[in-house]
């Protein structure tokens, strides 16, 4: 007499668990001999290791939190809007390095943003078939060089270019404006904001051409039906790959905030807020990587890793966002891929 | 499955790997200051007896930060650890810290003009002027008045200071705290200073980059690394009146006048000193030994070191631009060395 | 004849945007080549066999090489790929097995989450955890933070290819009367071996680029060393330390090892889109 336990009679809530739970039924019939050992030490297992990722990244998370009590408990909520950053007094304010972060981040998406929304549309509107695989794989070749060699090339090729050509130029012609003040050093953030650019482009320009690919073609061929040029075609895939551009958006975004061996050679390492392009700056990331291993007093390392918790804390809210907006907008036309 | 297998051996093959290595290894880290002779001199000794001592240069806050958390064997700083850090340092792992000065260097001022050649004068008001962002043109007659027959371009001045924390900043701004009292309440002397105007730099070597290839800049770095970049360096007038050069005489000099006082810490700033031909931002550079290491081999290691640096090592100082220890530091050395607990 | 002219208009206006898309690729490319060209124009010339095989020289004395570093690298990539691909497959697995759990949905978010943590956070916190308690820098350290950044993209990857296995082949198994475990183990797993192999590559190809991680747990070391409880080289950071140099010769090792570094990741990126390429055909 064989028995059925409540989970082979209820109904099951995808085809897929339908049908393994036939399965289960016919192999739990053939071995009647009980629970499956096998089963059991394999599923845990995994359940285990799953467990682990999820704990390593609550870990982390604590472990940053813990850390940086000290300075929470110093300056507390203050500490974002301060600007001083002062071992020798132990005073610490990650204004600069928020300020660096965004502008440097900022000036890159401005860049790259248009720029990755004009190959996305060459990419998935206008290019010939054999010409598009092998420019998607160069776009994409450009998010796998290193950082640090992006770093090298920004030291080595970039600043003396920006120092002698750029910002001159920009600082003669266009100098009454406050962007364009101060010494032309090279470094600064300009320099940290070209790099920037490199460096999420291919991002933006992935993902955004995957979502104007994911728009059904019936959409194109009834503009085109109607007498539309190639250029109006492509505003109305646009219009319709909005939410899918600013999730790539976000995700490079993202990607930006979080750089730091590219940045940090180029930037110019000096804690400071200007409105100069030009100007030598500090990003959260920097300070980090310059200043980590030397923090010599209890204040000092925990400040630093309030930044490094703040740090963790915007990629989070970013990459959450950016998941979020392309992940519904591909779902709604995953039906006609 | 394959692939799984093969990693696993490999790993196999590393675990086992790291289990037969006979050789003595000891770790440290610390100032960019001495780099270039501590290079050389692990390199020989290693050449001499085979023990590997790994120097990093993370920059002298490094140093004396990861010898108080333990995680090196020795460190190396320019700046002399303050009596907080000695107490964090005695809190965290139970012993005495011990300074070693190790060699004498002088911290130059460098920059980048074109045309303008080495031997730049410079006066202690004009330095910190041109650090305090108050002086910020190569042609300001302040600079002009003291180097006349130069011609200094209407250019801007490009200041580089270090990014990190550095026994070398700490010579420097210690040195401008002592000559100027609005240095001194403004920013003060440290290991990592909240500089009023400039770039920053990683390591001795980071700012010397950065003068190397700025046109118009000026930052202050170990003699050798200007020496060994070709870079010019300035003349600057020390306490006496006098303009003087970074020699090793004049190095020797400034430390001259403070031997007489050392402390038995061996922990003591030389700059500003009195005498005809100091050069005014001299600064010595320790090595940082725990007096009672856990591992006693290590300890023995490090004591036959001290010993050979403080003896042939000094040979090589000359050469690569660093000033050897006079001899009364050693002298005081030795009976240092031999208080670290070998038993 | 109104609507004529405009109609031309608006060609010429479609014709300026299409062309105005072509040169923002063109553009986006122009610096791709420039770091080729001057990568390979600064390094050549110092790459031969003596800086493949020799140790790294004191400060300021030409000559030396980097086989420290060739060496360290691979020893950190192995550490974590160690950790990091057990965690990510079984994770994988599991998440491919429950869809729908809560348990499973929250795994899924904090892998996107660590995704997107950067990597000199993951270096922090690996100095918090594993050099303190350790009391030293070690390749150990360096392996762990590497497998932590490893970890969800061979998670997302096993997943994904897990779940593009066709059902037939489990109820096939199944239906022969192999258990659940051994489904998933010997029938399902290596079909989707190949997308989860070309997975590890891009991670292995990510993390052997990363160098801030490396600066608070491996940190560095000037000599030959394959011992996990010590500071080890690494090419990222030798290139790191090489460029901030004064000394010529030293930078141009610099360019030198970030052409071996960029040659390396470049491969394993194409052979990533060779491997894939007949998916999409």
């Amino acid at each position: 007499m064989v028995s059925f336990t409540k989970e082979q009679i209820e109904v099951p809530k995808s085809d897929e668990v339908k049908t393994s739970s036939l399965s289960v039924l016919f192999s739990r019939l053939l071995k009647p001999g009980g629970k499956n050992v096998g089963d059991f030490i394999f599923e845990n297992t995994t359940r285990l290791f799953a467990f682990i990722l999820l704990s390593l990244v609550l870990l982390m998370a604590y472990e940053m939190f813990s850390k940086s009590l000290p300075s929470i408990h110093k300056f507390g909520w203050g500490f974002i809007i301060r600007t001083t950053w002062d071992p020798v007094h132990d005073e610490f304010g990650a204004l600069p390095f928020i300020f660096g972060t965004l502008f440097s981040s900022l000036i890159g998406l401005l860049i790259a943003l248009p720029l990755s929304v004009g190959i996305a549309i060459f990419l998935s509107e206008l290019s010939p078939h054999w010409l598009e695989q092998p420019v998607s794989l160069l776009v994409e070749l450009l998010a796998a060089i290193p950082s640090i060699v992006y770093g090298l090339f920004g030291i080595f090729v970039m600043t003396p270019w920006l120092r002698d050509k750029v910002e001159p130029f920009l600082g003669n012609h266009f100098g009454f404006l406050p962007l364009f003040t101060g010494p032309p050093y090279g470094f600064g953030m300009l320099a940290a904001g070209l790099i920037l650019t490199l460096m999420i482009l291919p991002i933006i320009a992935s993902i955004s051409r995957d979502v104007m690919k994911a728009i059904p073609g019936s959409m194109r061929e009834a503009a085109f039906a109607l007498g539309a040029t190639k250029w109006e075609v492509i505003k109305i895939v646009l219009s319709s790959s909005k939410s899918g551009i600013l999730g790539a958006t976000l995700l490079g975004l993202g990607r930006a905030v979080g750089e730091t061996m590219a940045v940090t050679m180029v930037i110019g390492n000096t804690p400071g807020i200007s409105s100069s392009l030009f100007a030598p700056g500090y990003t959260m990331a920097s300070v980090l990587a310059n200043e980590f291993t030397e923090a010599t007093s209890d204040l000092y390392a925990s400040s630093l890793i309030e930044i490094a918790l703040l740090l963790f804390v915007l990629t989070i809210i970013l990459n959450a966002a950016a998941r979020f907006i392309v992940w519904s907008v591909t779902k709604k036309y995953k039906a006609d891929y | 499955m394959k692939n799984k297998i093969k990693l696993i051996l490999f790993g196999l093959i590393i675990l086992i790997s790291s289990v037969t290595s006979a050789q003595m290894k000891l770790n440290g880290a610390g100032a960019t200051f001495p780099y270039v002779i501590y290079s050389k001199w692990f390199d020989v000794y290693h050449q001499k007896t085979g023990i590997e001592f790994n120097y990093q240069s993370i920059g002298s806050g490094g140093g004396i930060k990861q010898v108080i958390e333990g995680t090196v064997d020795f460190g190396a700083s320019d700046a002399p650890m303050s009596d907080e850090q000695i107490k964090q340092f005695k809190d965290k792992q139970g012993s005495e810290i011990l300074h070693f000065p190790t060699v004498m260097g002088a911290v130059v001022v460098t920059y980048n003009l074109p045309g303008v050649g080495k031997g730049l004068k410079l006066t202690p008001e004009v330095l910190s002027g041109i650090y305090l962002g108050q002086i910020t043109k190569w042609n300001d007659s302040r600079i002009t008045s003291i180097n006349s027959g130069w011609y200094l371009p209407n250019k801007a001045i490009f200041v580089a200071h270090r990014s990190d924390g550095s026994g070398t900043t700490n010579i420097f701004s210690g040195y401008l705290s002592k000559i100027s009292d609005a240095w001194k309440t403004k920013v003060g002397q440290g290991t990592s200073v909240n500089w009023p105007v400039g770039l920053g730099g990683k390591g001795n070597e980071g700012v010397a980059g950065i003068v190397k290839q700025t046109s118009g800049s000026i930052g202050y770095v170990e003699l050798a690394y200007a020496v060994q970049n070709s870079l010019p360096y300035a003349t600057l007038k020390n306490k006496a009146g006098n303009f003087v050069e970074p020699t090793f005489e004049n190095v020797s000099s400034a430390a001259a006048g403070f031997i007489k006082n050392m402390p038995a810490d061996l922990r003591v700033e030389i700059t500003n000193a009195d005498g005809k031909n100091s050069y005014p931002i001299s600064g010595f550079t320790w090595l940082l030994i725990t007096k009672n290491m856990k591992n006693k081999s290590k300890a023995k290691a490090i004591v036959d070191f001290l010993k050979w640096a403080v003896s042939d090592g000094q040979k090589y100082a000359k050469d690569l631009y660093y000033a050897p220890l006079p001899k009364e530091v050693i002298k005081l050395e030795e009976k240092k060395i031999s208080t670290i607990a070998l038993k | 004849m109104i609507g004529t002219l405009y109609y031309r208009w608006r060609k010429i206006k479609s014709f300026i945007m299409s062309s105005l898309c072509f040169l923002s690729a063109i553009l986006a490319l122009i610096p791709l080549f420039i770091i080729f060209y001057y990568t390979m124009s600064k390094g050549l010339s110092s790459i031969n066999w003596a800086f493949f095989t020799q140790m790294p020289k004191p400060a300021g004395e030409t000559g030396g090489g980097m086989a420290n570093a060739l060496m360290g690298t691979g020893i950190l990539i192995s550490l974590g790929s160690i950790i990091g691909l057990p965690v990510g497959i079984l994770a994988g697995i599991y998440l491919s097995a429950n869809r729908t759990t809560m348990f499973a949905r929250a795994v899924r978010f904090l892998t996107e989450v660590l995704n997107g943590i950067p990597s000199i956070v993951i270096g922090v916190v690996a100095y918090i955890i594993v050099v303190i308690p350790m009391k030293r820098f070690s390749a150990l350290a360096g392996g762990v933070s590497l497998g932590i950044l490893m970890i969800p993209l061979i998670t997302r990857t096993t997943e994904e290819m897990l779940n593009l296995v066709p059902h037939s082949y489990r109820e096939a198994s199944l239906g022969l009367g192999i258990p659940r475990w051994k489904t998933t183990l010997f029938v399902i797993l290596p079909a989707a071996f190949k997308g989860i192999f070309t997975g590890i590559l891009l991670s292995i190809a990510r993390v052997a680029g990363e160098t801030a991680p490396l600066l608070f747990t491996a940190l560095g070391n000037r000599f030959w060393s394959t011992q996990l409880d010590q500071p080890i080289a690494s090419l990222t950071v030798f290139i790191y330390d090489y460029s901030k140099a004064p000394f010529d010769d030293w930078n141009r090792q610099a360019w030198a090892a970030a052409l071996v570094l960029i040659m390396l990741v470049m491969f394993i990126n194409i052979l990533f889109r060779f491997v894939t390429r007949k998916r999409y055909a």
